[in-house]
């Protein structure tokens, strides 16, 4: 592989951002205070949108380049230097990175704009700046970190944006737990990862390989084919860790059930970081590391199937939501399945592909939805909507552009982007018609609860009270524009990536630097006219089956509440009580397990510390007592005794001579006595 | 400069004898202390630059007889392994006269004890020989016995005597494994670097007192022992680290930061100095169950005790014990990155769990409580103040951009090559560690507002100034990490080098 080309440009697009933050965290209160929001928002927004700018610029380079030499690196200095292991602090821009760093500062900056309107009231409103330039920032060192462990800081600190702006109305603990049950969770995943980058890292040092930059890691993939570990192949356990990553940070079962709660957050968070960016983290970095997922089918095999139970499950819970932003978070769930449908059946460019197409969409509903929720005083419950079209229509327009994008209509980006997902998982030599076939049903799902949201939002008659009806409002231009842009997206970045009967996928075609073999395959194009006339099909089933239930009304809502006992129903409005099984499993079994070892540390570990130092005072206290009463008391005994027999021996002394003169006779008369009795 | 450890260890000393002359005016005394820590720290930042980074041998040396007839010397030095310790000890105690402004109580005493304790820690990290080694030792014993002891919390009779018992108690192994070495070998010695060159002696001896013989124990295994258990009550290593939350719950703020920033490092730094070099093969065959297990054990073990804990302070001494634990888990690795990132942890750790004992202090001393439930919402009232605990407690949990990211990550990286399993355990720590931490944040600084504390006053500029630079240390540790791991590694791969032929498989 040709050497990267030096560039000085690349580190900007991070630092700008994080500047940004600093400069907004630090001073944001004073600048606030004297110069107002007007100030902040210009600080937070100028250094993404240059940032933006840069990216595009990157992009062009990269374009006027021949494909195998498309490389630009930016190398700071060496960061850690121990041994066989060498990291740099260097950014890269390929064709992948490039497409992600459009992706976070173009529509990342939107979202910036859109909030300084939809922020405006919040008095902490530099503190939201300042966090959402630091999660710009990370997001853009993972996707332009040239090593894993740099792609590793990138994700940790989106974590921290995350966590930070999840929290972000700190007041309400509901909130706060939200953040951490994100951030915690995200940790489980990263377990996994730092696990699969050791891994990785020894076992190519094992091959005299060590590295953890990319291009090295790339380049010397196939020594470690035939390693294996506890009787597996080390690829297929690396692979496996990274992806225990990849299900904490993109929200895959097991894992995914943080995100429905990181909705605690401000609406244009959940648009930037748990829809469009942070979640796809995970889709870029198995593409990023596409040539060991390749080398190990059994966990493409595996991420094939989480990726289509998570598109199933998420979908059955969208179905029964009522909460606006809740649906689209479990939404995003399902489509972040797809994607991982895509990887799966070895398909990185389509998951790309999708991820790209996702953030337009999303983000646009996503920002829609805050629109609404802006306009209607902070209400989220669909029941209380309706009608809404007739006061805000540029919203009502954009939302419904995009409704039609994620439903998979033509010729809107979704469209493309997950046909050509279900079209490789059905042909592709990884793929299998069951996971074709589930996904074939969470894509009719998607149709339904995205027009049943469409049809409660903003169709049929206003159920808000009065009061809110009377100030529903169309929003201001700083957060139409944005709406527009995205879903002018949602209708043709599509158009990039068109199947191959209709002249193949460019997109594609640029990633294959980096992606090589997108898993095509040269099934007949009557198949492939077929299979997208049957998701068409499918999702429009979808769709007149959320028209007759939620604006026609002549099919009750009830009827699918009440089948088969109301079972399914009660399970998927639980989500699968897979929070409460969390709940009394994990968290309750940790803390029980933390209660016990702080027992036994207080009373067994630290009991025998202080045993040992009540034996030692009770020997003492026995040797107080010997020595008063044995030892002691044998000296006092015979001070006792000679006292006791002086005081009786002082009788004797009576001052008569006769009794004197009588006891000296008979002591004599005994002496001889004893003399002549035994001594002769 | 000549003679510049010297001046770093005995400036302290004579300037807590001349504090006992000075007047008896809080004010004075205060700002006396202060500016006898200064000289030592200047030094510290002059070694630091002229510090040859290339060589493993000792710098700075100085060696002078003593007591000749038993062959004990005055003898100073560092190397790459002390050096950051000198350097820690240096900032810490220059910081912590900062942080004890607030005594009240016998405040000439309390200040002339302080420093003499910071002489006696700056004694161990720069000793090289085993006897002067061991009297400094001691010599920072007894302050800290009365620091606590006097200057303490409700129960700090009972912790300055535990903690007092507990590290004799260590001390006199020690003691008997010191002697133990030195009349081994002819001549002699308690030279560390020429007991380091007998380490062929040591691990061929046979050990001749009964009943040790009759059970056919070796020497070296026996020595190491009796110096590992010494030095792990002061790590502390699970089951010696009772002591340590109860004299951190009852020790002033200051001293708690020299507790954890400082004492607790001279139990590793111990092992890698004695144990390491001087018993390669009783390491190499020890390492495994009681650095590496062990270490694990402590990780998992502490972060759970912490995650129990009600009061702030010890919920902290116990994350000091997690967090020791990568320390002896990387030093088990013997591969350069667990190595270094185990030194590297012990001076990250002082750095980091230096500013949470800063922080509790600080709303201690408002509060007078430490209760975990008792506050909330403090965020809203003390802004600045819960903007450095996030960074504090971030640094702890091991995010990237700061200091404790390196070398959690190194230790781990290194030790996976050996003990795969071993790794998993620790990694897994970092989930609890993440788990206590943020449930800790959540509990005292979000939530709505304590309406008793609404008025609680923002931390001030002392406080401010005494967090600051171990702020920016960690953030410089976290974006270059190089600037300490530049002095460790080449000792630190030195001392691998020393053992590495002696482990099985």
């Amino acid at each position: 592989m040709e050497n990267p080309i030096q560039t000085d440009f690349i580190r900007w697009i991070v630092f700008l951002p994080l500047l940004g933050a600093i400069v907004n965290g630090l001073l944001g209160a004073k600048i606030q205070k004297s110069l107002g929001k007007g100030a902040i928002g210009v600080i937070a927004c100028a250094p993404v949108i240059v940032a933006f700018i840069l990216a595009v610029n990157g992009f062009l380079t990269l374009k006027g380049l021949p494909p195998e030499k498309r490389f630009l690196i930016d190398n700071l200095y060496r960061w850690i230097d121990l041994g066989s292991l060498k990291v740099d602090m260097a950014f890269l821009i390929d064709p992948l990175s490039s497409v992600m760093i459009l992706v976070v500062t173009g529509i990342g900056g939107l979202i910036h704009i859109y909030a300084t309107g939809y922020m405006h009231d919040d008095k902490a409103f530099w503190r939201f700046f300042a966090y959402l330039n630091l999660f710009t920032a990370a997001m853009l060192t993972l996707v332009l970190g040239d090593s894993l462990l740099l792609l590793f800081v990138g994700w940790e600190g989106v974590g921290l944006c995350s966590y930070a702006l999840i929290g972000f109305w700190y007041h309400d603990h509901a909130n706060a737990r939200a953040g951490n049950k994100a951030f915690i969770v995200n940790r489980v995943g990263d377990f996994g990862f730092v696990l699969g980058m050791f891994l990785l890292f020894w076992s190519l040092d094992a091959q005299g390989h060590a590295s953890l930059t990319f291009r090295e890691m790339v380049k010397w993939a196939p020594s470690i084919q035939n390693m294996s570990l506890w009787g597996w192949p080390v690829v297929t356990v690396a692979t496996m860790f990274l992806f225990v990553g990849a299900t904490g940070k993109s929200a895959q079962i097991p894992l995914f059930v943080w995100l429905p709660d990181a909705m605690a957050g401000p609406t244009p968070v959940s648009a930037l970081i748990h829809a469009a960016t942070m979640v796809t983290a995970g889709v870029y970095m198995t593409a990023r590391m596409n040539v060991f997922f390749s080398m190990a089918p059994a966990t493409l095999h595996l991420i094939a199937w989480v990726g289509v139970a998570t598109a199933v499950v998420a979908a059955t819970i969208a179905l029964t939501q009522n909460d606006i932003k809740k649906v689209l978070a479990y939404s995003t769930v399902s489509q972040l399945g797809y994607m991982f449908i895509g990887v799966g059946v070895g398909g990185y460019a389509a998951a790309v592909f999708h991820l790209m197409t996702h953030a337009f969409f999303k983000a646009c509903l996503f920002l829609g939805s805050g629109s609404v929720i802006h306009a209607m005083h902070h209400e989220q419950d669909m029941r209380k909507m309706g009608g809404l079209k007739q006061w805000m229509p540029i919203t009502f327009a954009t939302f419904f552009i995009s409704v039609l994008a994620i439903a998979g209509f033509p010729p809107f980006a979704g469209f493309f982007s997950k046909d050509e997902i279900l079209w490789l998982a059905f042909t592709s030599d990884h793929g299998n018609k069951a996971v074709w076939f589930f996904a074939l049903c969470g894509a009719g799902m998607t149709a339904f609860y995205m027009f049943r949201q469409l049809f409660m939002t903003f169709y049929g008659k206003c159920r808000a009270d009065h009061h809110t009806q009377e100030h529903l409002h169309e929003s201001p231009a700083v957060m139409t524009m944005p709406l527009v842009v995205l879903a002018i997206g949602a209708v043709f970045v599509g158009l990039i990536g068109l199947p191959g009967v209709l002249g193949g996928s460019q997109f594609a075609h640029w990633l294959e630097p980096v992606i090589a073999g997108h898993g095509e395959s040269h099934a007949s194009h009557a198949l492939e006219w077929g299979l997208m006339a049957v998701s068409v099909s499918v999702a429009s089933f979808g769709v007149f089956v959320a028209y007759l239930m939620y604006r026609k009304e002549s099919l009750s809502p009830d009827t699918f509440v009440n089948l088969a006992g109301g079972v399914p129903y009660r399970l998927f409005n639980a989500k699968w009580y897979l929070d409460e099984i969390y709940q009394a499993v994990l968290v309750e079994g940790t803390l029980k397990l933390a209660r016990f070892w702080s027992a036994f540390d207080a009373y067994i570990v630290d009991g025998i510390v202080n045993g040992v130092a009540a034996v030692v005072r009770f020997v003492s206290w026995l040797n107080g007592l010997f020595d008063t009463y044995i030892i002691d008391g044998l000296v006092n005994a015979l001070a006792n005794v000679t006292y006791w027999a002086g005081n009786r021996f002082r009788r004797l002394q009576t001052g008569n001579i006769n009794g004197y003169l009588y006891g000296i006779i008979i002591a004599m008369a005994a002496a001889v006595y004893v003399k002549i009795r035994y001594w002769t | 400069m000549q003679n510049i450890l010297t001046y770093m260890t005995f400036i302290p000393l004579a300037g807590a004898a001349m504090i006992l002359m000075l007047p008896n005016n809080a004010k004075l005394v205060r700002w006396f202390s202060a500016i006898v820590t200064v000289p030592p720290l200047l030094m510290a930042v002059w070694l630091f630059n002229n510090f040859d980074r290339t060589t493993a041998k000792f710098q700075f040396v100085e060696d002078y007889h003593w007591i000749p007839a038993y062959n004990i010397s005055y003898t100073m030095g560092v190397d790459g392994l002390s050096i950051s310790m000198v350097l820690l000890t240096a900032l810490l105690s220059f910081i912590c006269i900062f942080a004890s402004f607030g005594i009240e109580k016998a405040v000439k005493g309390y200040f002339a004890l302080f420093l003499m304790l910071d002489a006696g820690m700056m004694g161990v990290f720069c000793a090289l020989d085993f006897f002067l080694f061991y009297v400094f030792w001691e010599v920072m014993l007894l302050p800290m016995y009365f620091l606590i002891g006097i200057w303490g919390g409700p129960r700090r009779e009972y912790a300055a005597i535990k903690f007092f018992l507990y590290t004799l108690f260590g001390s006199v192994l020690m003691l008997l494994a010191i002697l133990a070495l030195y009349f081994t070998v002819e001549p002699h010695t308690f030279d560390m670097r020429v007991m380091m060159a007998h380490a062929s002696k040591y691990s061929t001896a046979v050990l001749p007192m009964w009943p040790f013989n009759s059970w056919g124990w070796s020497f070296q295994h026996v020595i190491w022992l009796a110096l590992f258990i010494g030095f792990a009550i002061k790590i502390p290593a699970f089951p010696f680290h009772t002591w340590l939350p109860d004299a951190h719950v009852e020790a002033p703020t200051a001293i708690s930061v020299i507790l954890a920033g400082v004492l607790l490092k001279m139990g590793t730094y111990g092992i890698l100095r004695t144990n390491f070099p001087m018993l390669p093969v009783a390491t190499a065959d020890m390492a495994y169950w009681f650095l590496g297990a062990l270490g694990a054990w402590n990780i998992i073990y502490g972060a759970l005790c912490a995650m129990a804990q009600k009061d702030l302070k010890k919920l902290v001494a116990y994350s000091s014990v997690s967090h020791m634990g990568y320390v002896m888990l990387g030093m088990a690795s013997f591969t350069t990155q667990g190595l270094n990132g185990a030194v590297l942890q012990m001076f990250n750790h002082g750095t980091i769990t230096g500013m949470m004992f800063l922080l509790v202090g600080v709303v201690y001393d408002r509060a007078h409580h430490r209760d975990i439930e008792g506050f909330g919402g403090l965020a809203a009232i003390m802004p600045v103040y819960t903007g450095i605990t996030a960074l504090a407690f971030f640094a702890s949990m091991g995010l990237p951009g700061l200091s404790g990211f390196i070398s959690e990550i190194l230790v781990l990286l290194g030790t996976w090559q050996k003990y795969p399993v071993l790794t998993i355990l620790g990694a897994s720590g970092v989930i609890l560690t993440a788990g206590y931490l943020l449930w800790t944040i959540q509990r005292v600084y979000l939530g709505p507002p304590n309406e008793k504390y609404l008025n609680m006053a923002e931390i001030n500029g002392r406080e401010i100034f005494t967090l600051v630079p171990l702020g920016i240390i960690v953030i410089i540790v976290g974006i270059y990490p190089g600037v300490v791991l530049d002095m460790l590694r080449t000792t630190l791969d030195s001392i691998n080098a020393i053992v590495i032929p002696h482990l099985h498989g």
